[in-house]
């Protein structure tokens, strides 16, 4: 049952991948047809926009989102790769516990990342 | 791609391979002159008949319905029997056992891990109803859409080709490969069925179609038309509906009443008389 659990958290991931990595598309790279939060009406990676996206708490949960689904996603993928070689159960757990590890702890840090450029931004803007 | 239209001669490149004498297999080529609507099949048995009586393979039905000569012919797995040699646009023909399986001589390969991760699959209709189905007395009704949502599947003759093609199957020997995945969904959408709940159990687990690349190969080599690549997606959607608790088991078919002050039309004739004894229980 858990490929299947494992399975379909992969599909969900994709599915939010979609739409979050859309609406980043749409928001860097479309900004000549589509001025979405594009506060000073600047380049999108100037410094004031990217500062006025910062303070709001629906990029900080996108962000947050993003690095979930994207790391999820990634990692399955990494590990259906590497089962392909068919390694021994002992080296299945041992990639299992390996890719949760790393992904908790990629997980955390950009978390950290995000929310830090938050605060920063909510102090001082 | 060599002229076919004026073939007089056919080289036949066999993989020869005798486990008893043998360490690795070996290429012979054997010279047969060309005759018209000759197959690969055909052409094997003249081999045979007049050069190499050794040579070993399976086959039985010489009309691609039975599933025995699955092989790989010039680089492709096929049936030797539906595989014309001007269709091979060449006049050298390569024949090999289909890769992925061990070789149990010449041939002749062992197709012993398919069908047992074949009957791992549940590969018949499973009813609640045990005593019907084991002794029927009527038919389950079925409507033509119903029909539809399986009917390719059920082509299937089980030769292998999809699993000599399928390079999931070729390196990973815990994946079920496409032909009894296949068929697991060819039985979980036929709705006479009520198995799901019991094939999920091998389904859910590493060896169901979660490691299908979707490259398709099983789809394009299969010579019955059957699109294992399609069933295997189909499951995979099955299977999630169900883990988010949105799968709809197809009601299992109710069996069809026989109706009732039926007379029979006038000038049809009675069925002839059994010609073996009724089953006693």
């Amino acid at each position: 049952m858990r490929d299947q659990r494992l399975w379909t958290w992969h599909v969900g991931a994709g599915a939010v991948i979609l739409v979050l990595l859309g609406l980043h598309m749409t928001v860097m790279h479309l900004d000549a047809f589509v001025r979405v939060f594009n506060a000073t009406a600047e380049e999108p990676i100037a410094w004031s926009n990217v500062f006025a996206r910062a303070q709001s708490t629906f990029f900080l949960v996108s962000y947050v989102l993003l690095l979930g689904a994207a790391l999820f996603h990634g990692f399955y993928g990494l590990r259906t790769i590497v089962f392909e070689l068919n390694p021994g159960d002992g080296l299945k757990k041992a990639v299992n516990g390996a890719l949760v590890a790393a992904g908790l702890a990629l997980f955390l840090f950009g978390t950290w990342a995000a929310w830090a450029s938050f605060e920063f931004a909510r102090v001082n803007g | 791609m060599a002229d076919t239209t004026t073939l007089t001669e056919v080289v036949f490149r066999i993989r020869r391979f005798d486990p008893t004498s043998d360490a690795a297999p070996r290429w012979e080529d054997y010279r047969l002159p060309y005759t018209k609507g000759m197959t690969v099949l055909d052409g094997l048995k003249a081999v045979k008949e007049s050069q190499s009586p050794t040579l070993s393979w399976r086959s039985s039905c010489r009309m691609g319905v039975c599933g025995s000569c699955g092989m790989f012919i010039n680089g492709r797995p096929r049936l030797a029997c539906n595989t014309q040699i001007t269709e091979l646009g060449t006049s050298l023909v390569s024949v090999a056992p289909l890769p992925n399986f061990k070789t149990v001589r010449d041939l002749v390969p062992d197709l012993t891990p398919m069908f047992d991760a074949h009957a791992a699959l549940h590969p018949y209709i499973v009813r609640a109803d045990q005593a019907e189905q084991e002794r029927p007395t009527g038919e389950y009704w079925q409507s033509v859409h119903q029909l539809e949502a399986y009917l390719q599947f059920s082509y299937c003759i089980k030769c292998g080709c999809c699993m000599a093609a399928c390079p999931t199957y070729a390196t990973d020997p815990v994946y079920s490969g496409p032909m009894p995945l296949a068929q697991a969904y060819r039985y979980t959408a036929d709705s006479r069925d009520g198995g799901f709940a019991a094939r999920k159990a091998a389904l859910a687990a590493e060896r169901g179609p979660w490691k299908c690349h979707f490259a398709g190969e099983c789809s394009q080599v299969c010579p019955k038309g059957v699109d294992p690549a399609r069933a295997i997606q189909l499951m995979k959607r099955a299977l999630v509906l169900d883990y988010l608790r949105l799968w709809k088991q197809p009601c299992p078919a109710k069996l069809a009443t026989v109706p009732a002050g039926i007379k029979r039309r006038e000038g049809i004739p009675e069925a002839p008389a059994p010609t073996i004894e009724k089953m006693v229980t």
